[in-house]
């Protein structure tokens, strides 16, 4: 009898145990999405802000094209040519409006340079000031580019990275540009996938960090052997050399990368600059597809220090597609966020948000991902992401785009993707050995996320609900405050798809400040600055960046959020020549052009 | 000194010489149940420390004390006696592996449903699933968006590779199983030709899956479990060959986890018929005879 009772008890958790993960699913999904749109006068209200996708309207007709490479890719020519399609904002011609560049791939495309007219409305100037017909088979397809006045002359130039030869344009006067990649002495050729501007030495002279991925000897329309793909799904270490280049003064840079320290060939999609620890010289964080994240320490501008394992962020091989940092718990503090895969029930890597473990700091700095704890994590096959205040309620939110191959919707290459994926390195790294993917999805159509942060530790996505509904192959994001309002619009480029322009409209009720910096002894770009705000009994530290994200750059004017009856205290400011400022009760609601006292 | 030169390498080799005899010797004097889970833990060593591969230590570990402590707890409640844990180690350190998940909890339940299966699931005294097999065939089933199996996370790198290939091999050549793993291995190359020629897809593309990591746990611990195969050894070679093949028919329907699944549905299939026909020829034995 007793027996008979242990049976029934048994049984009836194991009943239980089986019920388990549909009861955890349910409230899961009840948790952590806010369900779908009712009026935009009914969300502005309740959650602070909307967005309408005005890029038409606003006079932007761009549809992105891939390149075709070899013919011996063609079985898998949608995967392989599935990057390039980028963002990055600039005020090219120093009115106070932030423009907008775009990067195309397909052979003889044209990138496009959007500049803000200041009414709502853009137009292309990029064919006429000489940015626009980059994109040939002879020297490579664009990927992505930075802004940065690496001449100091107040002017943005133009950093070019391409599957291909990378192209350095002189920015003259914001009237056009003049080609000066040959004087510059660039590499010939790198596939590269990121690239960021960075002053690492503090010389006052802007220096560049390009990433490889496939290796720079490979020459993707005459491919010698279909050898070419990465060794190892996770561990992959035969992609494109880095190249760290610093900055001679004369309009010529320097290949520093070995000296310093950076011999990494990981398969770099995206790379971005902070000063992580303090030390007031920009750390370098690196996210690798195929591989670790690589954390390189700045030793003063005398070396990098790679230490992913030592701070946490390099353990875990996944595949690395977005590098953003952010303040988000007001702490004066970055995190930093990468994205990866996701794709139920094949391939759950989850995305990482790395904040500082509590009472690490300097050089015993560590991190932890706490994506699942605060509600990033999964984001499907997760691309481009960026920090960013976007209801002016005192906390960054963070914007999210995705979705990798979408072609025939009731067919996937998951499955053979995996089967040869999980392969060993001979049979992985050969074209020749992957299935065709003959029109078939590869997490295609996907939702983007748009988490707002409640300021209490936790996302929520709300992008259904405020009117983030595309499902387009997502790649790059830039944030910028197009219209001069006092809010983050979001541009978002699609993977052979349209541009998208969501203006952002914000609740009034939420309070604002922005500052655009000049430097004068630090780079003019003022990148590496770093700004504390202290108000209300918060901290949110921002840094001018020379690129983040992926195939990304953000608008340079920092952005903060306030919240509801704000009272700032200070704002401190700390230029990258290590000068520090002061600003005493600034005006909210206002944009400050601040210029770095000689 | 010249002579004592000379004749260190000799002593040496011959004390290398007998220390490899005792070594093997002593390999081949353990007792079988013990063999797993030492292999096991030395794959996963290995892997950690070469290639990173696990989740977390901590959710390795979370799998692993569940399944002991279940084990512990449902064993001594079923038959009144603390159970051996070589079992449960296996399948903690099993889901541990192949459970992929951002979350903790997959860990734990992929654990205890394997464990506890072994309990509620069984028939004549037999339990019918392998427990680790049942587990996470069940989370991949109804907790997709929690969970996946490694599938193509680990080294791709042909050393590591034959290391465990070799090693495994001898270890369930001890077990005398070997011939579990090469009827599978064999089977798996020939259907993989056969998928070849249908799909008109490279043949290495097919053989591929066989040369990950997720194959040499299903090979040499899931396949070979004593505790749900059948009896006889042709009995087992026909199993090997049929989970290979449901495989294949899987796989042509691009079912990811083909083998965990084939495995879940031809197991305890075997059993089954097994056991009925154990009990078929014990019923003629003992009835009485025609006069």
């Amino acid at each position: 009898m007793q027996r008979r009772i242990l049976g029934i008890m048994l049984g009836t958790f194991f009943a239980a145990l089986i019920a388990m993960p549909v009861v955890l699913k349910h409230f899961s999904e009840r948790h952590a999405s806010i369900g779908t749109a009712p009026q935009r006068a009914a969300v502005t209200a309740r959650y602070g802000f909307c967005f309408q996708e005005v890029a038409k309207a606003a006079g932007i007709d761009f549809t992105h094209r891939a390149p075709t490479l070899d013919a011996k890719l063609a079985h898998i020519m949608p995967e392989v040519t599935a990057l390039g399609a980028a963002v990055s904002i600039v005020d090219v011609d120093r009115d106070g409006w932030q423009d907008i560049y775009v990067t195309n791939s397909g052979e003889g495309s044209h990138n496009h340079l959007y500049r803000n007219l200041g009414d709502g409305t853009f137009q292309d100037v990029a064919a006429a000031m000489g940015v626009a017909d980059v994109n040939q088979a002879s020297t490579g397809v664009s990927m992505g580019a930075v802004w940065g006045d690496y001449d100091n002359d107040g002017y943005e130039d133009l950093l070019l990275y391409k599957w291909g030869r990378p192209e350095l344009f002189r920015n003259e006067q914001g009237r056009r540009f003049v080609r000066v990649t040959t004087h510059a002495g660039l590499p010939s050729w790198i596939n590269a996938n990121t690239a960021i501007w960075l002053d690492y030495d503090r010389d006052g002279l802007l220096d560049l960090f390009i990433g490889g991925y496939y290796a720079e000897h490979v020459n993707l329309w005459q491919l010698t052997t279909t050898r070419m793909m990465p060794e190892s799904f996770e561990y992959a270490q035969n992609g494109g050399r880095k190249y760290l280049l610093r900055n001679r003064g004369d309009g010529s840079f320097e290949d520093v990368t070995e000296q310093l320290g950076i011999t990494s060939r990981r398969w770099a999609l995206a790379a971005t600059a902070a000063d992580l620890r303090g030390s007031g010289y920009p750390d370098l964080f690196i996210a690798n597809d195929y591989g670790v994240s690589e954390l390189y320490f700045n030793e003063g501008g005398a070396r990098f220090r790679e230490v992913g394992k030592q701070t946490g962020v390099g353990f875990a091989p996944k595949s690395g597609m977005n590098a953003a940092v952010g303040d988000i718990l007001n702490q004066g503090q970055f995190a930093i966020y990468v994205t990866n895969i996701s794709e139920a029930g094949i391939l759950l890597q989850g995305n990482n948000l790395w904040v500082p473990k509590a009472g690490t700091a300097g050089e015993s700095l560590t991190y932890e991902n706490l994506a699942r704890a605060m509600g990033v994590e999964l984001g499907g096959w997760s691309f481009g992401a960026q920090f960013g205040d976007l209801n002016n309620d005192g906390y960054l939110d963070l914007y999210l785009t995705n979705g990798y191959i979408s072609a025939d919707r009731e067919r996937s290459y998951w499955y053979d993707f995996s089967k040869v994926a999980g392969g060993n390195t001979t049979i992985i790294s050969d074209a020749q050995n992957w299935p065709p993917m003959a029109g078939r999805s590869l997490s295609g159509y996907q939702q983007k996320r748009v988490w707002i942060n409640d300021g209490a530790g936790q996302f929520f996505d709300v992008a259904q609900v405020v009117g983030v509904t595309d499902t387009y192959d997502g790649r790059a994001v830039a944030l910028a405050d197009f219209w001069n309002r006092g809010v983050l619009d979001v541009v978002a480029v699609n993977q052979k798809g349209p541009l998208l322009l969501y203006k952002n409209t914000v609740t009034p009720d939420n309070k604002w400040i922005a500052f655009e910096l000049e430097g004068s002894v630090s780079n003019r770009s003022a990148i590496g600055t770093q700004v504390r705000l202290f108000w209300n009994g918060h901290e949110q530290v921002q840094e001018v960046s020379g690129g983040s994200g992926f195939g990304a750059q953000n608008q340079r004017r920092l952005h903060f959020g306030l919240g509801k009856q704000p009272h700032i205290e200070k704002v401190m400011i700390r230029w990258p020549s290590g000068q520090e400022q002061t600003l005493t009760a600034p005006q909210i609601g206002h944009i400050h052009r601040v210029k770095e006292p000689v | 000194m010249k002579q004592d030169l000379s004749a260190s390498p000799t002593s040496a080799s011959s004390t290398t010489r007998s220390s490899l005899s005792a070594w093997v010797h002593w390999f081949f004097s353990i007792e079988n149940r013990y063999l797993a889970p030492m292999f096991i833990t030395c794959i996963l060593a290995a892997a950690q420390w070469s290639f990173g591969v696990l989740e977390s230590y901590a959710r390795t570990a979370f799998a692993i004390v569940t399944a002991l402590v279940v084990e512990l707890v449902v064993g001594r409640l079923f038959w009144g006696q603390w159970p051996h844990l070589a079992s449960a180690y296996v399948s903690g350190i099993s889901v541990g592996i192949l459970v992929r998940s951002p979350a903790m909890w997959p860990y734990a339940l992929g654990s205890a449903l394997s464990i506890t299966s072994k309990y509620v699931l069984r028939l004549k005294g037999r339990h019918l699933w392998n427990p680790s097999n049942f587990g996470i065939c069940v989370m991949l089933l109804l907790a997709p968006d929690a969970v996946a199996s490694l599938g193509i996370q680990w080294g791709n790198y042909l050393p590591p590779m034959l290391i465990v290939w070799i090693l495994g091999s001898l270890i369930i050549w001890q077990a005398k199983r070997f011939h579990i793993c090469a009827t599978y291995v064999l089977s798996f190359v020939l259907f993989a030709y056969g998928r070849s020629w249908i799909t008109g897809h490279p043949f290495l593309a097919e053989v591929a899956p066989i040369t990950g990591p997720m194959y040499q746990l299903f090979i040499f611990f899931m396949i070979t479990d004593p505790k749900t195969t059948v009896q006889t050894t042709w009995g087992q070679c026909v199993v090997a060959f049929l989970v290979a093949l449901v495989e294949m028919l899987l796989r042509l329907h691009e079912s990811i986890y083909a083998p965990l699944y084939a495995l879940f549905l031809v197991g305890p299939t075997a059993n089954l018929l097994e056991i009925w026909w154990h009990a078929r020829q014990s019923a003629t034995a003992s009835a009485p005879s025609p006069t």
